[in-house]
């Protein structure tokens, strides 16, 4: 992939940087300690954190928000427990996602789980089947009636990824 | 002791042997859990989507349990740092606090409580010293490999001083009170790969299943984990994992409360081990159960 210097956003890293967990970017010194210890990196070379911290550097805005790669994080956490800069990449990560969202870049998994969420304020439904189980086990039951969340999101803005309001 | 119950999204639908042998276990021990209705998703989910959305989700979730004077009993790991991490910033930044309950509205969180995974709770509020006293049936000639997942200690600074990441203790602690041997292993801090299950399916098992070919070969009785979406990665997509190796593995994966629950004395039959997906039926044979 060449770099076109035309295409650079050099205010990009400021973007990132006043995004909640982007705050510490430009302490990076691209040592790859992130990199080395990255268990997806191991399985998988498209998820290369310190590649994705230089790019944001360098103003790669169009490549880092539409890439697929800044998805697969799993958010483990094991390059931000090492980082010698406390970058913090984890929470980077999560800033480039959210700032993605706002650009217009959402992976459908989340689509998905926004719906879930506003229609039975958890991930998973607990339909009369699931309650009739967890009765046969002893086990409480659960009522959830999905306003809740629905009503945060829609306060929030999110909920429109879903088709829902705003 | 007593504390909400919070169960999160996974585990009253898919963990329920995790449920049930932790409200076992809890009232075996004097842990008294308070059920609390209005608990919703703790907001883990849409991080990567909004933090504020999940910011939100995650203080109205501790004002729940703060209105009842309560602390917050976990089971997920990713609830546990999820609620963790909110309850540290909201209690650390006062201006925040106030933007979060004013955006919150009909409910305020005032940063009076806290938030800890069961397992966590059993090692540090009752201790492994006092665990050891309730101890009837130990479970000698038994190994298990513990899997501390990523969430359970991780950040490690909303953690405070409980257990170190790069080389923790508390889980092995755990599964040795209760009589059997904690197996070390290579791949013992190894990621599930949970985390992007629903991003890219093959690069999450391929993480999961690094872990399983280690541990085949290393004749434990299971695999002992205290985080339902781990449990997925390592036990439901097991058979899926077997097809992508070729290989065998047929590890059982156990909720450390249901062999705590069994060296406690509790019969298996009520620990939920029918819920789980790789069978343990040669485990149960060896325990005589």
């Amino acid at each position: 992939m060449a770099i076109s210097l035309t295409k650079l956003d050099p205010n990009f890293k400021f973007q990132v940087a006043s995004t909640p967990g982007g705050e510490n970017i430009t302490r990076c010194f691209a040592c790859g300690t992130c990199s080395a210890g990255c268990p997806v990196r191991e399985i998988d070379e498209r998820y290369n954190p310190r590649k994705i911290i230089h790019m944001v550097l360098l103003g790669m805005k169009d490549e880092v928000l539409k890439s697929d790669f800044i998805w697969l994080c799993t958010s483990c956490y094991t390059c931000s427990e090492r980082c010698p800069q406390d970058v913090g990449i984890t929470d980077l990560m999560t800033a480039l996602k959210n700032i993605a969202v706002q650009e217009g870049y959402v992976h459908p998994s989340y689509i998905e789980q926004i719906k879930a969420l506003s229609s039975f304020d958890g991930l998973y439904e607990i339909a009369d089947f699931d309650n009739k189980k967890r009765e046969k086990f002893g086990l409480p039951k659960i009522q959830r009636k999905g306003e809740v969340l629905k009503e945060i999101m829609d306060r929030t803005g999110i909920s429109r990824l879903a088709g829902g309001e705003k | 002791m007593k504390y909400a119950l919070f169960l999160g999204c996974t585990v009253p639908v898919r963990g329920m042997n995790y449920e049930i042998a932790a409200r076992k276990v809890a009232e075996r021990i004097g842990l008294h859990l308070v059920d609390v209705d209005e608990f919703t998703c703790c907001g883990f989910p849409v991080k990567a989507v909004d933090v504020e959305t999940s910011f939100l989700m995650a203080a109205r979730n501790l004002a729940l349990a703060e209105n009842r004077g309560l602390d917050i009993c976990t089971l997920c790991s990713a609830c546990t740092s999820t609620l963790t991490e909110v309850n540290k910033v909201l209690k650390e930044d006062e201006e925040l606090r106030e933007i979060i309950n004013e955006k919150l509205g009909n409910i305020r969180y005032n940063g009076n409580i806290e938030v800890k995974h069961f397992s966590r709770i059993l090692y540090e509020d009752l201790g492994i010293c006092e665990l050891k006293n309730f101890i009837v049936e130990p479970l000698e000639g038994f190994r298990f490999a513990p899997h501390y997942g990523c969430h359970y200690l991780k950040p490690s600074e909303v953690y405070e001083e409980f257990d170190n990441p790069e080389a923790p203790v508390s889980l092995d602690e755990l599964i040795m009170v209760t009589g059997a041997e904690s197996v070390d292993y290579t791949t013992l801090k190894n990621c599930c790969g949970g985390g992007i299950l629903g991003i890219d399916e093959n690069v999450a098992l391929k993480m999961s299943a690094k872990k399983l070919m280690e541990l085949k070969d290393k004749g434990i009785d299971g695999l002992i984990s205290i985080c339902p979406f781990c449990s997925i990665m390592y036990e439901g997509n097991q058979k899926k994992i077997e097809k992508m190796e070729n290989a065998e593995i047929g590890i059982p994966v156990f909720y450390y409360p249901q062999i705590l629950g069994l060296a406690l004395g509790i019969p298996a039959d009520e620990l939920g081990f029918k819920l789980n997906r790789v069978k343990p039926k040669a485990f149960l044979e060896k325990l005589g159960a």
